[in-house]
């Protein structure tokens, strides 16, 4: 052990008070450093929803009649929604969680950090795991289950507006999640049952989505996974696969405002409910 | 200067009070040790000081500001040991000191104050391979990096060996002067061993303020005056010991054997104050 050193340290001058965004874009690479040396949780996020796509593409291998599209490229598309809601509401609901319990919050509130960059921080975390996340699926996709890559601008633009506002939905309700776990432990069965009852009631794991009971089908449609998975079919799929969607067209209007709906809920929900306190400290 | 200045300051969490019409001033440059046992009301005090808890009632100004309605940039000048924090286990020191640099706008060299809790060794673990003593450290180590006034340190030493807690007090000495520091304690010898003034709160309430010699009338109490006469130990208890020896030494005639005279210890005076009874 070193003994103190008892001179006084140097002083580093800098005139200017840092920036949120600066500290933001600094708390977002450390976040993605954090979060890449918990090995564990990077394979299970990273392996989950394609070793799902994987089974499910090679158990069910019939063909939509007369749309020549298969099973597999229909979990390859619905999946997408599946991987962005584990990189951004579990992710982030289990991550939070244990920031709560371990005192990362306690101890942010006492620097001159503006809020916002810590929000900041984790605008960049979830962007960079998302892209990684979407990207891997896709390359199982086409690689093995006849997934077409994007071909037009136009289904590249459906693609990118249902990306960002899944995105940002589910991060938004992964954040007001992360406060209901009464601690780091509780935190991935808070959030883990319901994003499972959700893959099942969302066309995620149940292909065509019309498959589902009406009440489930129902209840599915309040969340926003459902409306994500149909996003990425209709970006993905072509257009006489709309038979075997619930309206029997892609809904792209409803899509949006469902999806811009629990954005803005999703933020009013965190303003209500987010707290720099755990449970058991509050 | 008054850094901090609390009056008639109470907080009740349902039908418990943990701070109750307490009033206390802490100086520029002074380090003030709050003492008392668990429970006492120690930390409640300093998360409002801190701004981390709400008051009830009563009047709170921390470097000019009230807590509650402080800006960002009066939390510039004030730095927060927190107890029980065990976040970023898998960053290493350095990450994690350099990272919290970056929030102020003049702060130490990171690897500097690295240096001066003794981590330098230590810089490239990760906080999870850290012991106990070396998180604490570190602790210190991000609640000064940003060159604070104030510091709030709410007891940095608890689950310390003695050593560790000896090689503790050396780096809180390293401040001392320059910046104002609050700690909180449980430990009477941690107390006197680095507070300018001592405030002993027990049950929310400040029962004695006073520098550790002076602490609840400590200077002037009653003191034990022992000697041997024969093979006989004689005790008296005076509250003019000098007469005492004297008197003492004038009837033997020279030296007294054995003779000792003893204040009454810290020790006795706080668990007088806090209504507990000497082992």
């Amino acid at each position: 052990m070193t003994t103190a050193v008892a001179t006084a340290p140097t002083r580093v001058t800098v005139t200017r008070p840092p920036s949120a965004l600066r500290l933001g874009l600094s708390r977002g690479l450390l976040e993605l450093r954090m979060f890449l040396r918990e090995r564990d949780a990077v394979v299970f996020m990273f392996a989950l929803p394609p070793t799902l796509l994987a089974l499910l593409g090679s158990i069910f291998t019939n063909s939509f009649q007369g749309t020549g599209v298969t099973a597999s490229q229909v979990f390859a598309a619905s999946m997408i929604a599946g991987g962005i809601a584990s990189t951004t509401f579990v992710n982030l609901g289990i991550w939070i969680a244990a920031e709560l319990d371990d005192g990362t919050l306690r101890r942010l509130r006492t620097v001159p950090m503006p809020p916002v960059a810590y929000l900041i921080g984790k605008i960049v975390l979830v962007v960079v795991t998302s892209v990684a996340e979407v990207a891997v699926l896709l390359t199982v996709g086409v690689v093995f289950f006849d997934l077409r890559l994007l071909a037009t601008l136009e289904q590249w633009f459906t693609f990118g507006w249902v990306f960002v506002l899944a995105t940002i939905s589910c991060s938004l309700l992964g954040i007001a999640v992360s406060n209901l776990a009464r601690s780091a432990r509780s935190a991935p069965a808070v959030v883990n049952l319901p994003f499972l009852v959700l893959e099942f009631i969302s066309g995620v794991f149940i292909i065509p989505i019309t498959e589902l009971p009406r009440l489930l089908l129902s209840v599915g449609s309040l969340f926003p996974l459902k409306w994500a998975a149909q996003g990425f079919r209709s970006a993905f799929l072509p257009d006489n696969m709309t038979v075997h969607e619930v309206a029997g067209a892609w809904e792209h209007g409803r899509i949006a405002l469902v999806l811009g709906a629990w954005c803005l809920g999703g933020l009013l929900l965190c303003l209500k409910t987010f707290r720099w306190r755990g449970r058991r400290d509050r | 200067m008054t850094a901090i200045d609390i009056r008639n300051l109470r907080k009740s969490y349902g039908a418990h009070t943990a701070v109750d019409d307490l009033s206390v001033a802490i100086e520029d440059g002074e380090v003030f040790a709050l003492l008392g046992p668990n429970g006492a009301g120690k930390t409640t005090t300093v998360e409002i000081r801190t701004g981390h808890r709400r008051r009830d009632h009563g009047q709170v100004d921390v470097l000019g500001q009230d807590p509650e309605h402080a800006d960002l940039s009066w939390r510039v000048e004030i730095g927060v040991v927190l107890q029980e924090v065990r976040d970023a286990g898998q960053l290493t020191v350095a990450e994690i000191v350099r990272h919290y640099a970056r929030y102020y706008p003049s702060p130490y060299q990171p690897d500097d104050v690295i240096a001066r809790v003794g981590l330098t060794e230590s810089a490239g673990v990760r906080l999870l391979g850290l012991s106990g003593g070396q998180r604490r450290r570190l602790d210190v180590a991000l609640g000064i990096v940003g060159r604070p006034r104030l510091l709030f340190l709410d007891e940095p030493t608890t689950g310390f060996d003695p050593e560790a807690r000896r090689q503790f007090w050396e780096i809180i000495r390293t401040l001392r002067g320059g910046t104002t520091i609050l700690l909180t304690t449980h430990y009477l010898d941690e107390a006197e061993a680095l507070a300018d003034r001592v405030g002993v709160i027990n049950a929310g309430r400040l029962v004695s303020v006073g520098s550790p010699a002076e602490l609840g009338g400590r200077a002037n109490a009653p003191a034990e005056v022992r000697w041997l006469d024969g093979s006989t130990h004689r005790a008296v208890t005076t509250s003019d010991p000098a007469g005492a020896v004297v008197e003492l030494s004038r009837r033997f005639g020279g030296p007294v054997p054995g003779l000792t005279v003893a204040r009454p210890s810290l020790e006795d005076i706080y668990l007088d104050l806090i209504g507990g009874v000497p082992s």
